[in-house]
């Protein structure tokens, strides 16, 4: 048995969602764990990976015509890999990246992949939600593969030293770069920590009003050193872009403290931000339902209330 | 351009769910279903791709029971020329994986010689998020996830906008293509009366998995559906100082 983990990266810097998917591999049972590193000029990246604590080989495809990591690319590689390899699990973090991979790379192995995944049972049986969280499904894989995105959310970072991995060149893969190409990329500037791995997350609703108002949300998380978020109702009304969604159809998160501010808790939110570890609530409407599941609650006029708690930290 | 687009009925956004209390999934009768909102929004776009003069003709494809009929009448309403219903008992229906639903679109994507695929990201039933992308991988055809902006560049490529975990991403993919489509990039219309009394007159076109030569064997077996642990309310706390307090304690300050 051995496990593939197809590593995330910018081409300088192994993505933290690797660390868990390695954790998860882990959990598997498999002792036999790889990580594959396509980019280019990725020598870093396949050095950062060859250290992670419990990995036996670093698969390296360094090409030019992977530096943008398009799915059509990367999925090839992984495919060669495999039939190289023959791996009995292949797993990828359930980002953009992953879940735009890993569904291609099952069908051109002819397996139903399981994705989104919160824990693994067994070699062959997971755990995930459905419906934004509100049931949980246990599902037993009779695939020959196992094809798996994990949430990072849900497993922690495995020990990014203490590993010794071997590094070996990715088998020749017969790359189409015809059919897709990457054009541009706009990536939100911030020097804020970012919502996947930031330890506090200030997140605010549509009771915010208006993008101005979002400034006392970003005082507040600069003071904690926090990321923000944002509900889909404020996304929606235009206050913040959607790379600040949390919920359903954004972002997951579990930080250690959630500051949920004039957020009212809609199903679709409290998917994205349920499993935080402690969570605060701030809304004028006591009955609201993100009290529900808050530990500590605060009914109260959050233009008062948000700068009167940026002042207290301060102290 | 031909475009094929997936609607899958799904329980209404707006129901909470209840699990069955033997655990076997969750209770669907007596439950309103509507078309899944980001099958809507692919539905959309391809509805304005027409309008355009871009497409020429939107095929809308369900799989599953008799009463999907009804959704496909709704896209129908919305736009598609007409509809593909691939019908399976409600029995089968239950052990339907996206792995199956896509290879019946990549069939007939390719025997119908569609130009492009558009579907919605995921469906809000089981948030699987990969018919899209197994498609593409069946048809071995270039995919563009996620889109928030679709343009077309000429008649053989799509320039397409992606939301990405740090922002957006610009891609130009070739056709054929298959596309799904996220939450931003379009608000759909409502169907209007004229247009449901026309769509009753518009074509659905019934088939069997083996018309399709669809294998429906089961890779997956659900064990058990749980409702998720209830996380407990906790306290309201009366002051910002007292706030401050209580975290230092609990040690998340």
């Amino acid at each position: 048995k051995s496990t593939l983990v197809i590593a995330e990266h910018n081409n300088e810097k192994l993505g933290p969602i690797t660390l868990s998917a390695v954790t998860a591999a882990k959990k598997l049972g498999n002792d036999d764990i790889s990580i594959l590193v396509a980019g280019s000029n990725v020598s870093k990246v396949a050095e950062e990976a060859a250290k992670v604590a419990n990995i036996k080989r670093v698969i390296i495809a360094d090409s030019d015509v992977l530096k943008t990591q398009l799915p059509e690319r990367v999925c090839d590689l992984v495919v060669a890999s495999q039939n190289q390899f023959k791996f009995t699990h292949i797993l990828a973090g359930a980002t953009s990246f992953g879940r735009s991979l890993v569904p291609r790379v099952a069908a051109k192995l002819s397996v139903s992949p399981i994705t989104e995944v919160i824990a693994v049972q067994s070699e062959d049986t997971f755990v995930r939600p459905t419906y934004a969280g509100n049931a949980i499904s246990k599902i037993k894989s009779k695939a020959p593969v196992k094809l798996l995105t994990v949430r990072g959310t849900a497993f922690e970072q495995a020990a990014a030293t203490g590993g010794s991995g071997k590094g070996e060149q990715a088998p020749k893969a017969d790359i189409n770069t015809d059919v897709s190409e990457f054009v541009g990329q706009e990536l939100s500037k911030s020097d804020r920590p970012d919502l996947q791995s930031a330890k506090i997350i200030v997140s605010g609703g549509r009771a915010l009003k208006s993008a101005d108002n979002f400034k006392i949300l970003y005082d507040l998380a600069d003071k904690l050193g926090a990321a923000v978020g944002a509900s889909r109702a404020a996304v929606d009304a235009g206050y913040c872009p959607n790379d600040m969604q949390i919920g359903q159809t954004g972002k997951i998160v579990a930080p250690e403290l959630y500051i949920a501010i004039g957020i009212s808790g809609a199903i679709q939110h409290v998917a994205g931000m349920k499993d935080s570890k402690v969570i605060v609530a701030i809304n004028k409407d006591k009955d609201c339902p993100i009290f529900q599941i808050a530990d500590f609650g605060l009914v109260g006029d959050l233009f008062k209330v948000v700068p009167e708690l940026t002042e207290a930290i301060k102290k | 351009m031909r475009v094929l687009v997936g609607v899958k009925r799904v329980i209404d956004f707006a129901v909470k769910v209840r699990v069955k209390p033997d655990k076997t999934s969750v209770v669907t009768d007596n439950v309103p279903h509507s078309m899944n909102p980001f099958d809507e929004i692919a539905l959309e776009e391809a509805v304005k791709l027409k309008e355009a003069n871009h497409a020429k003709e939107i095929v809308a494809f369900s799989l599953g029971p008799a009463k999907n009929q009804e959704i496909l009448r709704t896209a129908l309403a919305k736009g598609a020329d007409k509809a593909i219903h691939l019908e399976v008992d409600d029995a089968t229906y239950q052990k339907v994986e996206p792995f199956h639903v896509a290879q019946a679109i990549a069939k007939l994507a390719k025997d119908e010689k569609f130009d492009l695929v558009f579907l919605g990201k995921q469906a809000i039933d089981d948030d699987a998020n990969q018919t899209g992308q197994l498609v593409a991988g069946f048809l071995n055809w270039p995919q563009a996830t996620f889109a928030s902006k679709v343009e077309t560049e000429g008649t053989s490529h799509l320039k397409v906008t992606r939301e990405i975990d740090g922002g957006l991403e610009t891609i130009k993919v070739k056709l054929p293509a298959v596309l799904t489509a996220d939450l931003r990039l379009n608000e759909p219309r409502y169907a209007t009366l004229p247009n449901i009394m026309k769509a009753k007159k518009k074509p659905i076109d019934k088939k069997t998995p083996k018309d399709l030569g669809l294998d429906l064997t089961s890779q997956t077996e659900v064990l058990e559906v749980s409702e998720p642990p209830t996380r407990k309310g906790g306290e309201f706390v009366e002051d910002v100082p007292t706030l401050v307090k209580k975290l230092k304690e609990k040690g998340a300050l």
